[in-house]
């Protein structure tokens, strides 16, 4: 073998390995500098700005952020979307657990089928979802609009009865993302090894112990993701909600970014709307610390 | 505590078993006393694995009956069997702490706080555990983990027996010979019926009273180690028991010995006598149950190979195309390459077929 | 390929993991990598390898300073204790795959070399088969023969093993002594087992907690181990350590048991001491001159079939012996060990060797 020159290379070869890896990422960064950067860029000087036409602007400073956050509106919507994304964890985390508590353990053809089944809502394009359950909730022809209206007796107009509108909207959501929790409880379920169900067997621990000390803390690293990403989502939810409801009725289904839509898009104030986009995206950047902060403790709780 | 019974147990994992080879443990019947401290021994798919969990009850064997103090229990549970498992890998309650998991067979069964308490006290200070007590179990090291999982089948004062499979795989090998001699206290304290499963023979021979040999689905021979070690009935049992191994070689009988390779073996004459058949004869000796030696009479052979092991050494020689290993005191000196093997009669076994003669 | 590490350190996550480590491996010998687990054994060879970089020190190989460069660049086969085989290959594919990413022999010599490797190993009647359809000592004969055929000038054995029945482990540990033997590339094996190394004999580096221990022939180490650790990690059964005190009358280990010194002790300074004396070298008869008699009650008796092994203790102090043959004793038992003070080891109160037993305590020994 001819004589190389190791240690020269050696340095080298470490200085070029990690250029290597930048050009590498380029193409990544041109892509995202065009798409989001960019944008962002410009969102941030709308929010500063008071845009008259393309001649007259003026630097307002923070007066759109200030006038934002005093908005009444503002703070409704968002107390809303809280109350909607709480309402999404509590009824979509245990209901996702259970349903993954009852799907075969064994695979098989059966397992299969089940898995199928239950990823199918994932499966549809989101403004069809919010389509198919303004048929669904029809009283006239929609199957349970239909069932509620005249077998249960309940006049269901959920266009103009806000209760009955949050409820839709909440079933729907439920119906659209449960699968996803399901999904992630059931792999959590499949990685724990049968000596556990065997050893709870020998100490006659009950269905519930064993739900409680085995099932669930063996899952602690999958429920976090899925608390993680359900809660983000349902966060930065538009499509379902804003092609079955509207907002409505009123504004009482009016969640953060439908809001935001309508600042922008509807009265197209770009100002306040840019403003807005702001603050919005520092409260998600917030919660996903949050999240990321305890997911990381969990995770180190567990490896030890 | 209870006398354990097989009664023609076999077990086939497919639906329809056609022949002997499909079953994964051949029909077989076998007597566990109370008390005693048995090694399943066999090799990696011999079946021994499958054999514990028909006596746990988590597996329900294809045919025969299984019994406990002549009670027919093959359809019922581990737990009315009343059955305690270790598994090859600590299986502890991650959130509890030492005290509830080792609280907690006895509290799912209603036991009194107070008994409960005093009950986790001694088996926490039989197995060195009581500083650890307020500890959460998925702080402890291995070994650790390992006796809590025994811990919570000890506790229960009702247990009929305890099982083991393969328990100290994960532990270093110097934490062995503690759990090993923490085992043994246990049972001349508790006097439980252990039944222990591994592949290690040495483990096997250790830790038994008696040990029960398991090749391919079938129990080749059961006795106690010293039984097995000197005169083992399968040449299976002979090679696989013992570090290394038992030497077997291709022999004729000739006048009172038997030739091999030409050269002479006297026998015992009473091994002698209860030959029945000339062909497919096997001499079995120990390496252990061989002298070398540099002059003298005896098997004239070649020294190949000499591994030096601190305590012993092993020289493998050759007799033809025949390995023979023999196991030399640290403080012989092995000089040449040709030496003499005297082999010791009443150690020396004869094998028909592969099955021991006598 | 000799590789040499000079004052390598490894940190990971806040904890150090290997400490100042500087040993050397020559060029074609066997090596064996001795400790116990979480000494630092894997991630030694990792280093060894390529696959991580040290946090500080330098890593040379034939002189080379090859620090940081990566596996991809380095001529290092290796395998590990999970049985590591390409799923979706057959063995013959399993086997020739480094040889056709290095792209330089034609399919025929490819072949010859699979098929010689396959041989060597024992699964030339398996080639067609996939991994899962293998037993696991299967499996791991591929992984060998797999490293084999790259004819790396340095192969990596992560405790390869471990996870294989007891006698499968016997069979493969005398065929991969044989292959070494025969061949000329540089090895390191790692493994947990003092016998192991005994075995492989060839150099040892007995490491433990990311230290170097000691670094020597195997028979060396386990004749002249420098420090009690290191006694301790070369040693199966467990190495007896007993306090004791030389005297102007002699070496006392309790109010009942005092001895004259012997030979390779006669040099110690007075005070306090520690003495080590192996499991095998405590016998239950002694030659009156040499024996010396230590009364003793049975904890524990393990018959291993042709050897018996005594737990018992004396005073405050307990002890292992290996005993030739099959005794039975009972719990409580009182039995007489006798031991040979030519055998014993003498540490310091630093845990260092001070007087070892010379050539001259041989003899007949104390059985």
């Amino acid at each position: 073998m001819p004589t190389v020159d190791w240690s020269a290379r050696g340095r080298a070869m470490q200085k070029w390995q990690n250029q290597r890896a930048w050009f590498l990422v380029i193409p990544v960064v041109v892509l995202v500098a065009f798409n989001a950067l960019i944008p962002v860029m410009t969102v941030v000087n709308y929010s500063v700005q008071d845009i008259f036409d393309s001649t007259h602007r003026i630097f307002v400073g923070t007066e759109w952020y200030r006038e934002m956050l005093l908005n009444t509106r503002l703070q409704h919507a968002l107390l809303r979307q809280l109350v909607f994304s709480g309402l999404v964890l509590l009824i979509e985390l245990p209901l996702g657990v259970a349903i993954a508590l009852t799907m075969p353990r064994k695979g098989g053809w059966g397992l299969s089928a089940t898995l199928v089944i239950v990823a199918l809502p994932l499966l549809i394009p989101w403004n069809v979802i919010g389509t198919i359950w303004v048929i669904f909730l029809r009283p006239d022809i929609g199957l349970l609009g239909h069932f509620i209206d005249h077998t249960l007796g309940i006049h269901f107009d959920y266009p103009t009865v806000p209760i009955q509108a949050w409820i839709s909207v909440m079933m729907m959501e439920v119906w659209h993302w449960t699968p996803l929790v399901v999904l992630l409880a059931y792999a959590g379920l499949r990685s724990i090894p049968d000596a556990y169900y065997q050893a709870a067997n020998i100490d006659a621990a009950s269905r519930w112990a064993v739900f409680w000390y085995i099932q669930l803390p063996k899952m602690r690293g999958v429920l976090t993701i899925a608390v993680l990403l359900r809660f983000m989502d349902s966060f930065l939810i538009y499509t379902e909600p804003f092609v079955l409801t509207g907002g409505g009725p009123g504004d009482t289904t009016t969640f953060l970014s439908i809001y935001l839509v309508k600042l922008a898009v509807g009265e197209f104030d770009v100002g306040k709307a840019a403003a807005f986009s702001i603050i919005y995206f520092l409260i998600v950047l917030v919660f996903s610390y949050v999240f990321y902060q305890v997911l990381l403790r969990a995770q180190r709780g567990e490896v030890r | 505590m209870a006398l354990i019974e097989f009664e023609n147990v076999a077990h086939s994992y497919l639906r329809s078993p056609a022949r002997m080879e499909d079953y994964a443990l051949r029909p077989m019947n076998l007597a566990w006393q109370d008390g005693g401290a048995y090694a399943l021994l066999g090799a990696s798919g011999s079946g021994k694995t499958t054999l514990l969990n028909i006596i746990s009850g988590l597996l329900r064997p294809s045919a025969g009956r299984v019994r406990f103090d002549g009670r027919d229990v093959t359809d019922s549970s581990t737990v009315q069997r009343n059955i305690a498992q270790v598994f090859q890998f600590p299986v502890i309650y991650d959130t509890m702490t030492v005290f509830d998991n080792l609280a907690f067979p006895l509290r799912n069964r209603g036991v009194a706080a107070a008994d409960v308490r005093s009950r986790v006290s001694e088996v926490a200070e039989m197995l060195d555990l009581t500083d650890h007590l307020r500890w959460r179990a998925s702080g402890l090291a291995a070994d650790e983990k390992q006796k809590v999982s025994l811990g919570r089948g000890l506790v229960r004062s009702d247990v009929s027996a305890i099982l083991f499979d393969e328990p100290l795989t994960v532990i270093d090998p110097n934490l062995k010979w503690r759990l090993r001699r923490k085992l043994k206290e246990i049972h001349k304290r508790y006097n439980t019926t252990l039944i222990y499963v591994t592949h290690d023979q040495s483990e096997a021979l250790t830790f038994a009273d008696r040990v029960v040999v398991i090749h391919e689905g079938s129990v080749l021979q059961q006795g106690t180690p010293q039984e097995l070690f000197e005169t083992p009935i399968d040449r299976f049992v002979g090679y696989f028991i013992g570090s290394p191994g038992m030497n077997f070689l291709p022999c004729r009988l000739s006048g009172d010995g038997a030739e091999v390779v030409g050269q002479f073996v006297p026998l015992a004459a009473t091994l002698l006598a209860k030959a029945t058949q000339t062909t497919g004869l096997e001499i079995g000796i120990r390496p252990e149950a061989i002298g070398l030696s540099s002059s003298g009479s005896g098997l004239a052979v070649e020294i190949g190979d000499v591994e030096h092991l601190g305590t012993r050494n092993i020289a493998t020689c050759r007799l033809g195309e025949h390995e023979i290993k023999v196991v030399v005191p640290p403080e012989q000196p092995i000089l040449s390459e040709r030496g003499i093997l005297k082999f010791n009669p009443a150690m020396t076994r004869l094998y028909a077929d592969g099955r021991l003669v006598g | 390929m000799s590789i040499r590490l000079e004052s390598v350190s490894m940190v990971s996550m806040g904890e150090s993991i290997i400490n100042d480590v500087s040993l050397a491996v020559e060029r074609g010998t066997m090596n064996v990598l001795l400790g116990p687990t979480l000494a630092g054994k894997t991630t030694l060879m990792r280093l060894m390898a390529g696959l991580d970089k040290p946090t500080s020190g330098r890593i040379l190989d034939d002189g080379n300073d090859v620090t940081g460069v990566s596996v991809r660049e380095r001529s290092v086969a290796m395998v590990y204790q999970e049985f590591v085989n390409y799923p979706s290959f057959t063995v013959y594919e399993n086997i020739a795959a480094p040889l056709r990413r290095a792209k330089r022999l034609s399919a025929p010599q490819i072949d010859a070399k699979v098929r010689a490797r396959a041989q060597m190993m024992h699964i030339d009647h398996l080639l067609h088969r996939l991994p899962s359809e293998l037993s696991g000592g299967q499996q791991q004969r591929v992984a060998l023969a797999r490293a084999l055929v790259k004819e790396a000038p340095l192969l990596l054995l992560d405790e390869p093993l471990v996870n294989l029945d007891y006698k499968l482990r016997e069979e493969l540990r005398s065929e991969i002594r044989e292959i070494f033997r025969r061949g000329s590339t540089t090895v390191v094996y790692a493994t947990t087992e003092p016998q192991e190394a005994l075995l492989f004999g060839g150099n040892t580096i007995v490491l433990d907690a990311g230290r170097v221990l000691q670094c020597g022939p195997a028979l060396e180490i386990y004749d002249r181990p420098a420090t009690i650790r290191a006694s301790q990690v070369f040693s199966d059964p467990p190495i007896n350590l007993i306090r004791a005190v030389i005297g102007p009358q002699g070496c006392r280990l309790s109010p009942s048991v005092a001895f004259p010194l012997a030979r390779h002790m006669r040099a110690l300074p007075q005070g306090d001491y520690r003495v080590g004396v192996r499991a095998d070298h405590i016998g239950l008869a002694g030659h009156a001159e040499y024996g010396r008699l230590i009364p003793a009650k049975v904890e524990l008796a393990e018959i291993n079939g042709s050897e018996t092994y005594i737990h018992a203790g004396h005073g405050d102090f307990q002890m292992i012996a290996v005993l030739q043959g099959v005794h039975k004793f009972g719990l409580g038992d009182e039995i007489n060990l006798y031991l040979d003070p030519r055998r014993l080891f003498v540490f310091d109160s630093a845990g260092n060797l001070v007087a070892a037993p010379g050539e001259n305590a041989g003899g007949t020994g104390a059985h």
